[in-house]
């Protein structure tokens, strides 16, 4: 699903270099559910900013999906974001002059979907985590955890192959923590790969594969699979770190 | 998308409405001081009368005194001595000719509700109608053959037959003017005249003729022109000595068909000041003149540099307008950059925020444009009302209200795209951890 390469990041000012990422190589597998982990400036959001084609890398390899991501403009990858990927923020970024629908609607609309597609994909994702008889409510409205939830049924409208969730539980309470969290790993085993930064061991030891990241590199993983579900089709999916 | 990003607009612009409203205002106004100016500018500087204006000439002959030009760059005057005037006519060597000069007479209704009242007319020959071609309401215009009989005729203005005989056709009836009895032969219709071109010499914006009759009718009637009389020489004593004199006050202008007749009558014009030299007139070097409309134009400088000044302080504040819309965009789009790198990271590309943002600035500018484009009318109308003379100058026509539009698409487009662009320019990332 996800595969870098000795990729580095530096960001450059004008007096220093900072490397953000060094050597960096990971693979992570179809319907894994990946935790990254690490300190803060360690380089984690710099890795899911790159492998959600949100920031450009400085050098090396990385294939989305079988897809070379080198040298690709903005139109080309804003295209590859829009039908692959799925995002989830700690602080949810719900638009919030927006009702519930038309949030879910945004990446729908990149994708060109006609009004009866984006309305069936609305009503399911929203009827997926419980909140199909809100959609005309403002986020404003709902709780954090119904947020997220939102956030999380934006994602998965455009059926994307790959969530990125950047501290998704970061700002819930501990209940609605669990409760997103039992929602992404349902998304899960249906299919989805997900890779998730986390802080919270807890959370991290929910995943199938820890990753950690400590100055821009990758400098533990677990090397054995947990198994979730035994009649998942990809349980000796493994991440590989070369 | 474009129906998407328009939704978007609208809601983004109903969210802030001050702010709307004052970028809103702010084009309008700019637009509505540099479309009012430029619209005066463009009327009194259009031609005239397109379809002919390279075929009418003025002439100008340099009868002046030898010590003291006319005009200090030397150009001749602009009207001719009765003598002169006189002597072209009869010679009819262009395709038409008229000479004139401005009357006032005063008019004696039969109807004994309207008062007598001073009017101001044009002396004139037959030609006149068809070289510039007033269109006609009632009647025709008087005859050659009118002309060379002294006739007591005349043609009334629309609003002159509107005073008098109240809008019907006044054909055959008759006008009492200073203690004489006129036919009316004709009625004009309305004469959307910017300007009366032909006779430049009192002001480009003078008031408009009320009555219209035969040269040789008028002579008869010993009365001096009512426009403008120059003389280097003493005029003698009575009508007929000032007839005789080398005093201007008639504008004289001929209609030629083609360049070559034109050459033929600058060589004709020499030849007649020539035979005029040998008796003793024209003491100043041959310097007569053709211009057609649109170089009298220039010559008589219908557009004042006052009036280009204007609109270009009328340009410089739309620019200013345009720089605070510009800031107050800047403003707006900054604080959306939350929404822009969410957007961003949900599959936008930079082309298609582009494309939204841009479309919700030209949402401020055709709405500006297009209250510009009332507020150019009310301007317009304001200066109808202050300035009486520019009342045929001060109209928007179809060119102006699309020239209006499209200038307020285009200053909206110029105001957006700067804050667009610095959009387009927000990092995702930073974004949204940043939310």
């Amino acid at each position: 699903m996800l595969k870098m390469s000795h990729l580095s990041k530096v960001y450059r000012t004008h007096m220093v270099e900072t490397h953000a990422l060094r050597d960096f190589s990971i693979h992570v597998r179809d319907g894994e559910f990946v935790a990254v982990m690490g300190p803060s400036g360690s380089g984690k959001t710099t890795f899911l900013n790159i492998a959600g084609l949100l920031e450009e890398f400085s050098g090396g390899e990385f294939w989305l999906d079988g897809v070379d991501v080198r040298g690709m403009n903005d139109d080309a990858r804003s295209k590859l974001r829009n039908e692959k990927i799925g995002f989830i923020f700690q602080s949810f970024n719900l638009i919030p002059d927006l009702n519930l629908f038309d949030n879910v609607d945004v990446p729908l609309r990149y994708r060109r979907f006609n009004a009866a597609e984006r309305k069936k994909r609305i009503d399911e994702s929203l009827g997926r985590v419980g909140l199909a008889s809100r959609m005309k409510h403002y986020p404003s409205e709902l709780s954090g955890g119904q947020q997220q939830r939102v956030a999380i049924a934006r994602a998965l409208a455009g059926s994307p192959r790959l969530l990125m969730a950047d501290e998704p539980t970061g700002n819930l309470d501990s209940l609605m923590a669990r409760g997103v969290m039992e929602l992404l790993e349902e998304i899960n085993r249906q299919g989805t790969t997900i890779i998730m930064v986390t802080h919270d061991p807890e959370l991290a030891a929910r995943a199938q594969r820890n990753v950690h990241i400590i100055d821009g590199q990758v400098t533990d993983f677990d090397d054995e699979p947990k198994l979730r579900s035994p009649n998942r089709d990809d349980n000796t999916a493994a991440i590989a770190v070369a | 998308m474009f129906a998407y990003y328009l939704e978007l607009g609208l809601r983004s612009l109903r969210r802030n409405p001050v702010l709307t409203a004052l970028m809103v205002f702010g084009i309008a106004l700019g637009i509505a001081a540099s479309m009012t100016t430029l619209t005066v500018l463009h009327l009194m500087g259009s031609d005239p009368i397109p379809w002919k204006s390279n075929k009418l000439n003025i002439v100008q002959l340099d009868s002046w005194d030898t010590d003291n030009p006319f005009n200090d760059d030397g150009t001749p005057p602009d009207q001719v001595t009765y003598r002169d005037a006189l002597a072209l006519m009869q010679a009819a060597k262009a395709d038409k000719q008229a000479a004139m000069y401005k009357l006032a007479l005063p008019i004696q209704p039969e109807n004994p509700e309207v008062k007598p009242f001073l009017s101001l007319g044009r002396v004139t020959f037959a030609d006149f109608f068809s070289m510039f071609e007033p269109p006609f309401k009632y009647g025709r215009p008087w005859t050659k053959a009118e002309d060379d009989g002294h006739a007591r005729v005349v043609v009334l203005t629309r609003d002159t037959n509107e005073k008098l005989f109240g809008g019907a056709d006044s054909t055959g009836k008759t006008v009492r003017m200073d203690g004489n009895d006129y036919k009316v032969v004709g009625v004009l219709d309305d004469w959307p005249l910017r300007f009366k071109f032909y006779d430049l010499t009192t002001g480009t914006f003078g008031d408009p003729e009320e009555y219209f009759i035969p040269f040789t009718t008028g002579i008869d009637l010993k009365k001096r022109s009512s426009g403008n009389n120059s003389c280097w020489k003493p005029s003698g004593d009575g009508f007929d000595a000032y007839l005789q004199s080398e005093c201007i006050w008639i504008e004289f202008w001929v209609q030629l068909d083609s360049p070559e007749k034109k050459t033929q009558y600058k060589a004709f014009l020499d030849n007649y000041v020539s035979e005029q030299k040998k008796l003793g007139r024209f003491p100043r070097p041959l310097n007569n003149r053709l211009s057609d409309v649109t170089e009298w134009m220039k010559i008589q400088k219908v557009v004042s540099g006052d009036m280009q000044v204007q609109t270009g302080l009328g340009f410089a504040f739309l620019v200013v307008c345009l720089v605070n819309t510009i800031g107050l965009l800047l403003a707006k789009f900054t604080r959306k950059a939350g929404e822009i790198g969410l957007r961003r990271a949900l599959g936008a590309s930079r082309r298609q925020i582009f494309a939204q943002f841009l479309t919700e600035s030209s949402v401020i500018g055709i709405t500006g444009g297009i209250i510009g484009l009332l507020l150019t009318g009310l301007g317009l109308i304001a200066v109808r009302v202050l300035y009486a003379n520019y009342k045929t100058a001060a109209q928007l026509d179809w060119q102006m209200v699309a020239t209006t539009i499209v200038l307020a698409i285009a200053a909206a487009i110029i105001a957006g795209v700067y804050p667009t662009w610095r959009a387009c320019q927000v990092a995702p990332a930073a974004q949204l951890k940043t939310q």
